[in-house]
């Protein structure tokens, strides 16, 4: 997998044409993305310069301490990201932060005890950030449905409350669907990866000369490292959150004003 | 004395729901009447502890309300919303869960018959049901826990005449039961005169 690429800046700049492209289409159309796509593209430049930097310097201290900050600073970033999709969940931070920390650090810890990838910067980091990254989404979703859930099963969950049920069991099929919508996408797309369409790290490796085989076996080990990172993620974020629509004395805290 | 309420009140949004009420409910049938917003329901939901008062005191047979557990005071003091909200499933199934919550065995044909349902229903799943049904089911779902008292929420609001006076027998017949105190929250005074041995105003 030892293979290099080089690539130019004229031939970054030169696929500024695209960036173009959908700017006149969004001109055009009237879909008022234009200034969007103009901010997503330079944050796209600043942002990826930048961390190709920081993990050039990783690589080159190769120290395992830079790794684990880094993945620190991704996992902190990602439960403030994943937060503002979660805006209906009381308290979701520290749920999700603890989701992603947990996410990254067994998955990534499973590769490295199983001797799939070595625990050297050049594996760790890319992994890590797909890794945080796709628990981030799961979460993020998991955490929005449960939001919404937990808004429209209100009625059911006090009535079964009502019965002497743990907030646990009164809360159960909210937390199982919010739990599947955290999960479903990765599952979906894992089911048409190669026919539909083909993932980032194959075709990567096919660009910088891997061989096919060597490209879809680490697609492969990737796709798994993810179902598990994701299903974690989904499982933490959503097992801790349910309890932050309950008080001590298992009853539903107020969000609304109740009927009179 | 089943209930003793003092100096009970509750804000909700920065307003009092319920400011400084004082009652007593003794065992047998209370019906609590009052206009609409006087919070009638917010007070049913205190007995069972789903809420809490932010002032005075509630005392359960004597004891504080807030020194009993809340789910073993959940099954004993059981609470009948107004609006239906079974679980996914058959009626037995409902049953059969709330039964096993209290520990309690299940005659599920016994049980829909005390709240007015064929035992037919059993095996009826809950979401072909008329509210009338459902809210009947309801009530049916409460009794398999064999509770001490039943909290009623405006049971016959949201149904016709004929789906109320069901619900009302089976009431009556429920009355007649030593050892099951009722509490009702109705906006019908004749309702209340009918199904309550005394009814409790709220201003």
């Amino acid at each position: 997998m030892s293979t290099s690429i080089h690539v130019e800046l004229w031939q970054v700049a030169a696929s500024l044409v695209l960036v173009a492209l959908a700017i006149a289409i969004s001109f055009w159309q009237r879909a008022d993305l234009e200034r969007d796509i103009a901010v997503a593209t330079a944050r796209s430049i600043i942002q990826l310069t930048l961390v190709g930097y920081a993990i050039k310097l990783i690589f080159e201290a190769d120290t395992i301490w830079l790794v684990l900050a880094l993945l620190a600073v991704m996992v902190f970033f990602g439960a403030i990201t994943a937060r503002h999709r979660a805006a209906k969940v009381p308290g979701s931070f520290g749920p999700l932060l603890i989701a992603l920390a947990l996410a990254g650090a067994s998955t990534l810890g499973l590769v490295v005890a199983l001797g799939i990838f070595d625990p050297t910067p050049r594996y760790l980091v890319p992994v890590g950030g797909m890794v945080i990254g796709n628990a981030m989404t799961a979460s993020a979703v998991a955490l929005n449905r449960l939001g919404d859930e937990m808004a429209d099963a209100r009625v059911r969950i006090e009535a079964t409350l009502a019965l002497g049920a743990t907030p646990r069991e009164a809360a159960a099929p909210t937390v199982r669907r919010s739990l599947r919508s955290g999960m479903i996408a990765l599952v979906d797309s894992t089911k048409t990866t190669g026919l539909i369409f083909f993932p980032g790290t194959m075709v990567g490796m096919l660009l910088a000369g891997a061989s096919p085989t060597d490209a879809v076996r680490l697609q492969l080990i990737l796709l798994y490292t993810l179902l598990g990172s994701v299903s974690i993620s989904a499982l933490v974020a959503t097992l801790l959150a349910y309890r932050n629509f309950f008080t001590p004395a298992a009853q539903l805290r107020e969000l609304e004003e109740p009927p009179a | 004395m089943l209930f003793e309420l003092r100096e009970v009140g509750l804000d909700r949004g920065g307003r009092a729901v319920l400011d400084s009420v004082s009652a007593s409910i003794p065992a047998g049938s209370t019906a609590i009447v009052g206009p609409s917003g006087a919070g009638k329901s917010t007070l049913l939901r205190l007995l069972n502890r789903l809420a809490d008062p932010d002032r005075g005191h509630i005392y359960y047979r004597g004891q504080p309300l807030v020194s009993c557990e809340p789910l073993a005071l959940r099954r004993e003091v059981s609470l009948v919303p107004q609006l239906p909200a079974l679980l996914e499933g058959t009626v037995e199934s409902n049953l059969r869960y709330a039964a096993e919550l209290a520990g309690e065995p299940l005659d599920c044909a016994e049980t829909l018959s005390r709240a007015g349902l064929d035992p037919s229903f059993a095996e009826r799943d809950v979401a072909k049901l008329s509210v009338g049904e459902q809210q009947r089911a309801m009530l049916a779902r409460a009794l398999a826990q064999r509770p001490a008292v039943l909290l009623l929420d405006e049971p016959t609001s949201a149904l016709d005449h004929a789906a109320r006076d069901k619900i009302e027998a089976a009431l009556g017949e429920l009355r007649r039961e030593a050892d099951l105190s009722i509490v009702l929250v109705t906006h019908d005074p004749e309702q209340a005169r009918r199904l309550g041995d005394q009814v409790l105003r709220l201003p």
